[in-house]
């Protein structure tokens, strides 16, 4: 019985995690763009007269999801045209399972892994996750009936599998170095020290495989500046027929992407919920001294930790939405296979000799 | 335009400036809501004029709703002369001219209606009012109606405007037009 409140419990603190921030994203992408430049944003939505620097404008877009005609074309494939927008925004939200978001704790007598699902293969369940993701795109682009809509899934299908081997290769290096496709093992790693006090965080041990994995990451989550599958203004995409809620999920896998990529750039380069000189016992520093602090709070620190580097990551994931145009298709074509992939390989060569001069350390 | 050079097509030491730039943007404009919205005042972190509440100034030159222009017993300055009706590149303006009482005066609009719905605010009609019976300095631009029928303002609607104060601002309210009287 309490095992299974456990599980519910690491389930449904990633699950309702994962939404919150998701609907959460609407606003800060639009303040955030505001800001950059020089703008304040959607501010008008208000509940008697309080707006809340416009924080109602989530609700008010999800109201308006809610109560708009959800329109289907007549020829269009009545099956594949209702289960995609579903296929896309499952896929994106499962993919969060195996994200660690802190350190095991004691929960009545048993050590809880802090992450949703444990697995072995952990990493790898989230990329097959992502890689079906695809499908959805697939498929709403192929039932809509509608040429533009086709195209536009083609795009996207050919765009997701070109930053999918890039992202496949870029993170070899972190899994050569830790030896372990588990996410907790990873991110378990990144709390050795080097030389006695550097923090072995993925950036700093696979700079490299960091750049390589967020551009590949951007792409696949087929986000600006890659978002020629979906060109809301001029090329139209694969969801130019959805309308109503099921357009809303499409937005909302979006979102929901953004964060398994944020998520995942923290476990892997960024140490995930470690923070530094921080162990179960408390803070061990460098230079001798040490505090003293209770399990409960070192988890609690770790779990804000791996939120607010989760945070981070998404703001610098915005940052570059809001600066750089987008790829035309050949580029995000060529940018993939001739140059991250190469360097993807390139790096996994470079870490393989790294490791054999330093030993597997 | 000339070829990327090497640093160009290696993308990432450009993207990182650009970031550099949208950053820089980002923080020194949250840095600045954040001091206003402590009470400290400075420089607004963004240029947006919140429209309906807050207004930027009119220039003095504006063309904006027509008001005829009242003589000191309030009876209208316009003598029904038609040469604004004739200027009138759309054909907006449809007056109707009767006997004035007072000999000295010739005539006087019966009707002198706009029909705002077609007027191009040129300006023609003021300038070729030579009794300046018509101006367009009310400052009023937000009139709006129905139905087309609710954009034509008549004599009465024109004739109670005021002239805006000198910044621009509207001193008379908007007329309401007929089909908005619910």
């Amino acid at each position: 019985m309490i095992d299974l409140g456990i599980a519910f419990g690491r389930v449904a603190f990633m699950m309702l995690f994962v939404l919150n921030v998701a609907a959460l994203l609407g606003w800060v992408e639009r303040k955030q763009s505001a800001i950059m430049q020089d703008r304040i944003g959607a501010n008008r939505a208000s509940i008697f007269g309080v707006r809340a620097l416009g924080l109602f404008h989530p609700l008010a877009d999800t109201l308006k999801m809610l109560t708009k005609e959800d329109f289907r074309p007549a020829r269009a494939d009545r099956l594949l045209f209702e289960l995609a927008p579903f296929v896309s925004v499952f896929f994106a939200l499962v993919a969060f399972a195996s994200i660690p978001f802190g350190d095991t704790l004691r929960v009545a007598g048993r050590d809880v892994p802090l992450q949703a699902v444990t697995l072995n293969v952990g990493l790898l369940y989230v990329f097959a996750m992502l890689s079906l993701g695809v499908y959805g795109v697939m498929m709403a682009g192929w039932s809509s009936a509608n040429n533009y809509a086709l195209l536009g899934g083609q795009r996207a299908a050919a765009l997701m599998i070109s930053a999918e081997i890039a992202i496949g290769a870029s993170i070899m290096g972190v899994v050569m170095i830790h030896g372990s496709l588990n996410l907790m093992e990873i991110v378990r790693g990144q709390g050795r020290l080097l030389w006695g006090w550097l923090p072995a965080w993925g950036i700093l041990t696979q700079p490299l495989a960091f750049v390589l994995f967020v551009t590949a990451g951007i792409a696949a989550t087929k986000r600006i500046p890659f978002d020629t599958p979906e060109g809301e203004s001029e090329i139209i995409g694969y969801f130019i027929e959805y309308s109503g809620m099921k357009f809303g999920m499409f937005l909302m896998t979006d979102m929901v992407e953004t964060i398994v990529l944020a998520g995942l750039s923290t476990s892997l380069f960024l140490g995930g919920w470690q923070i530094p000189y921080l162990v179960a016992a408390g803070f061990r520093f460098p230079w001798g001294s040490a505090i003293e602090l209770s399990p409960l709070v070192v988890t609690v620190l770790q779990v804000g930790a791996f939120i607010g580097k989760v945070a981070v990551v998404i703001f610098v994931l915005m940052l570059i939405r809001w600066t750089l145009p987008r790829f035309r298709y050949d580029q995000a074509m060529r940018l993939g296979w001739l140059g991250l992939f190469p360097l993807s390989i390139a790096n996994i060569v470079l870490t393989g000799l790294a490791l054999i001069a330093w030993g597997s350390g | 335009m000339s070829p990327m050079n090497l640093r160009q097509r290696f993308y990432l030491v450009e993207v990182l400036s650009g970031l550099g730039l949208t950053g820089a943007h980002f923080f020194r404009n949250m840095g600045r809501h954040i001091a206003r919205s402590f009470g400290r005042s400075g420089v607004s972190g963004a240029v947006t004029i919140q429209y309906p509440e807050e207004r930027r100034p009119y220039s003095p030159r504006l063309r904006s709703l027509h008001r005829l222009v009242r003589r000191e017993d309030g009876s209208p300055r316009c003598v029904a002369c038609m040469m604004c009706e004739t200027v009138c590149p759309a054909h907006c303006i449809y007056i109707v001219a009767d006997e004035h009482p007072n000999p000295e005066i010739e005539k006087v609009p019966r009707r002198f209606d706009i029909d705002l719905g077609k007027c191009v605010f040129c300006g023609y009609c003021v300038e070729a009012c030579p009794e300046d019976a018509i101006r367009m300095d009310t400052g009023i631009l937000e009139f709006s109606a129905y139905s087309r029928g609710g954009m034509i303002y008549t004599k009465e609607m024109l004739l109670s405007l005021e002239p805006a104060h000198p910044d621009g601002r509207p001193r008379s309210p908007i007329p309401l037009p007929a089909d908005r009287q619910a």
